[in-house]
């Protein structure tokens, strides 16, 4: 779990990854180190204020080099909020986050349809509702019309949102590399995980890194 | 040498910040019927060759300055 200049998810990651029974390893993100870890988490935040662009600079820091050579050995990386901003801005994953077309900020829960099957959805079939969080201004995925076919064929289309929250490219919420052990999403696993919240199906996702 | 790096949404890309300055500007009964909000970085560039200078001013735009999938650039030198 990499903590970023600006990260303030990362206590709560490192929580939601021992509540599914992993082993939370903090890491920093000026050192080109991963520790030998089994699985990667980028958390939500704001790195580096959300100046420029959200996470176009948190990408250019020590580890992510070693976060690039660690996903093209097929190691799983799950990034959420501004992790999955970062991983976009990284060239890891397809498209690129945007300010909300409602212009507000949005916290609330939201309900996801599952849209391919996945090791980061468990067992969820096709067509399943999930409910997680989200809270974020820059959270509309934007993919060009052209290629979006490829990555619905090739079952990189996650979840999408149950109705239109924020703008988002297809109402899509959830996206992976061509590979599959790149994942990111908007909406937050990691404040899912226990029932005293309301939903525990963030534990999907965040499991899916427990289990490398 | 100065170069200055003008970046701008896209056409057909939605520009919410462009859309609020708008709304505001109507309010205040300016006939603006469009606003497109971009950036402008101003670089001061430790070279006196144009040639390099406008070289560093297009690959820092590409690389960091701009996010071609939502944004355009153009590189002024000078």
């Amino acid at each position: 779990m990499i903590t970023f200049l600006g990260s303030l998810d990362d206590r709560d990651a490192l929580r939601a990854v021992e509540a599914v029974g992993g082993e939370a390893v903090p890491l920093w993100h000026g050192a080109a180190d991963l520790r030998g870890v089994d699985a990667v988490l980028l958390p939500g935040g704001f790195s580096y204020g959300d100046h420029l662009r959200c996470g176009a600079l948190a990408r250019f820091t020590p580890i992510m080099g070693a976060v690039a050579e660690f996903a093209a050995a097929g190691g799983p990386v799950l990034g959420i909020c501004n992790g999955f901003q970062i991983l976009c801005e990284a060239g890891l994953l397809p498209g690129v986050l945007t300010p909300n077309h409602t212009r507000r900020f949005i916290c609330r829960d939201v309900d996801l349809v599952v849209q391919a099957e996945s090791p980061w959805l468990g067992d969820r079939p096709v067509g399943a509702s999930i409910t997680v969080p989200i809270k974020h201004g820059d959270g509309a995925w934007f993919h060009p019309e052209e290629g979006l076919d490829a990555l619905e064929a090739n079952g990189q289309i996650l979840l999408r949102y149950a109705e239109d929250v924020n703008g988002a490219t297809d109402r899509v919420a959830c996206v992976t590399n061509a590979a599959g052990n790149v994942c990111g999403l908007m909406p937050h696993p990691e404040h899912a995980v226990d029932p005293l919240l309301g939903s525990i199906d963030g534990r999907l996702l965040v499991g899916r890194l427990a289990a490398a | 040498m100065r170069v200055t790096v003008l970046v701008r949404p896209k056409t057909g890309i939605r520009d919410p910040q462009g859309e609020a300055i708008r709304g505001s500007l109507a309010g205040l009964g300016y006939p603006v019927s469009e606003v497109s909000a971009g950036k402008i970085f101003d670089l001061e560039v430790d070279t006196d060759d144009p040639a390099e200078a406008e070289r560093v001013g297009r690959e820092t735009a590409g690389r960091v300055l701009a996010n071609e999938l939502i944004e355009g650039f153009e590189v002024v030198v000078g």
